[in-house]
């Protein structure tokens, strides 16, 4: 870098504020004058401005710049090697589930900079479920852990980076989208939000008093605690069959409660009605947990067909009764979700803010496959590309 | 200065892969218990975390002090090992 920064510009002047926040966020040292306050420096500026009464003028070596975007001022830093920080990434993806890894297999394989941001699990709640029988390409199936490793692999041969954080805003600032990170701010030219999905809590009592103590949401984590014991499973649908199965690796014995009809896959529910250690109860809707201060003990549930209310002895209770999108942290942003919570976008999966796209589970309308998930993950990619191209 | 960390896994368990992830990161050493291949020894992370989850991270510090972190939580294992 030859010669130091120096930024001319004024209190009331919007885009000077941007650029000397931009230049603070990255611990950039500049020199600031305020025009207003200042005759001579005010000249001084019209002198290398050639009379433009500009503001912000930004001087960077060589380089006079005025009222630059920030992405220009961007580029003109790091051709003076002047970033002490990242520079402003071409593509961050929130998440690093299924979605994400496939939409960075694209970005990366085009050359285009991505980082993926992870607060939790690398492959997501997929990398939690004991077996997919249903991705194509495996025709004996494959765990959840091993493909969200293959997926991981994958991305980062061809030079995705993932880095574990949290994203806590998204705003967008001078036709950047500005993340707010544990890490501090980052700016993107464009993000996907890959955030996915988690389970639903059943909000009844002894639920949270329990938690981890008996009463679980994943089975490929705490099942071996329940080696040999009885166990309650509630849900119906493909993630509380899959997930009774595997736990009969452990359980000595397993009740279903299912609140109305499965509605699980046929290939599930046949395993199911095979399996000699899983009992099934039917509209059966799950009411209580009921511990002894340490332990779970009973579940107390209501036999719809009858009215009575029914008791299941158990040593723990493993809850799978739905998904909710994890979109709680983008609240405050400028983002339209649908009443449940999950994103909306147009077909091309925008959101409502411009450079920002939501693909997978995340999104509203998503069908919840992992299959889907990296499907909308390419096309997400692909309209990211186009988006770049043209922004 | 941490003198020494444990961590009490099973095979299947995805937060147990981020959690040895990020110690490895760190740069941390650690040895591990996985209670799928010595089932025995599930009791011995239920009495020292009270919970009946995997990961439980134990860390020792040089004080034979310890701390006891349950789940991929970076928000407690960061402090933990600072």
């Amino acid at each position: 870098m030859n010669g130091k920064i120096i930024v001319y510009g004024a209190e009331w002047c919007p885009d000077c504020r941007a650029a000397k926040t931009y230049l603070n966020n990255r611990k950039i040292a500049y020199e600031y004058y305020n025009i207003d306050n200042s005759a001579v420096k005010l000249a001084e500026m019209l002198m290398l401005t050639n009379n433009k009464k500009i503001i912000p003028t930004i001087v960077i070596g060589e380089n006079i710049m005025q009222e630059p975007s920030l992405m220009q001022l961007d580029e003109a830093l790091q051709a003076q090697n002047v970033l002490a920080t990242e520079p402003v990434q071409e593509v961050i993806m929130i998440g690093a589930g299924p979605t994400a890894l496939a939409a960075a297999i694209y970005t990366t394989r085009e050359d285009i900079d991505t980082v993926l941001y992870e607060k939790g699990v690398i492959g997501g709640l997929a990398a939690t479920t004991d077996w997919v029988d249903n991705y194509p390409g495996f025709p004996d199936g494959i765990s959840g852990l091993d493909l969200a490793e293959n997926l991981r692999k994958q991305a980062e041969r061809f030079g995705a980076k993932i880095e574990l954080g949290e994203v806590t805003k998204i705003d967008t600032e001078d036709g950047l989208v500005k993340l707010s990170t544990t890490d501090g701010i980052r700016y993107a030219k464009a993000v996907l939000i890959a955030t996915g999905s988690d389970y639903k809590k059943m909000g009844i009592s002894g639920e949270d008093t329990y938690y981890a103590r008996g009463v679980h949401y994943c089975a490929t984590c705490d099942g071996a605690f329940y080696r040999d014991k009885k166990l309650v499973v509630v849900g119906g649908g493909n993630s509380a069959v899959q997930e009774a199965l595997f736990l009969t690796k452990f359980a000595s014995h397993i009740d279903l409660l299912v609140r109305s009809d499965l509605k699980a896959s046929d290939v599930l529910v046949k395993q199911l009605e095979k399996n000699e250690k899983i009992t099934v109860h039917l509209a059966t809707s799950t009411e209580e947990i009921v511990g002894d201060g340490s332990t779970v003990k009973k579940v107390i549930a209501t036999d719809k067909k009858t009215g009575n209310s029914v008791e299941f002895e158990t040593d723990g209770v493993f809850i799978f009764i739905g998904l909710k999108p994890t979109t709680e942290f983008l609240r405050t942003s400028d983002l339209e979700f649908d009443e449940i919570g999950f994103i909306k976008t147009n077909a091309q999966l925008e959101t409502s803010i411009p450079g920002v796209f939501a693909a997978g589970d995340v999104r509203s309308g998503a069908t919840m496959q992992i299959a889907s998930a990296v499907g909308e993950g390419a096309t997400a990619a692909l309209r990211i590309r186009e988006y770049l191209q043209n922004c | 200065m941490v003198k020494n960390i444990t961590i009490y896994t099973t095979n299947t368990c995805a937060y147990c892969v981020m959690v040895k992830k990020w110690l490895t990161a760190k740069g941390f050493p650690f040895s591990e218990v996985n209670i799928d291949e010595h089932p025995e020894r599930a009791k011995e992370a239920l009495e020292i975390s009270g919970q009946l989850a995997v990961p439980v991270t134990v860390i020792t510090k040089d004080d034979d002090s310890q701390q006891v972190v349950v789940g991929y939580n970076l928000a407690k294992l960061a402090p933990a090992v600072a």
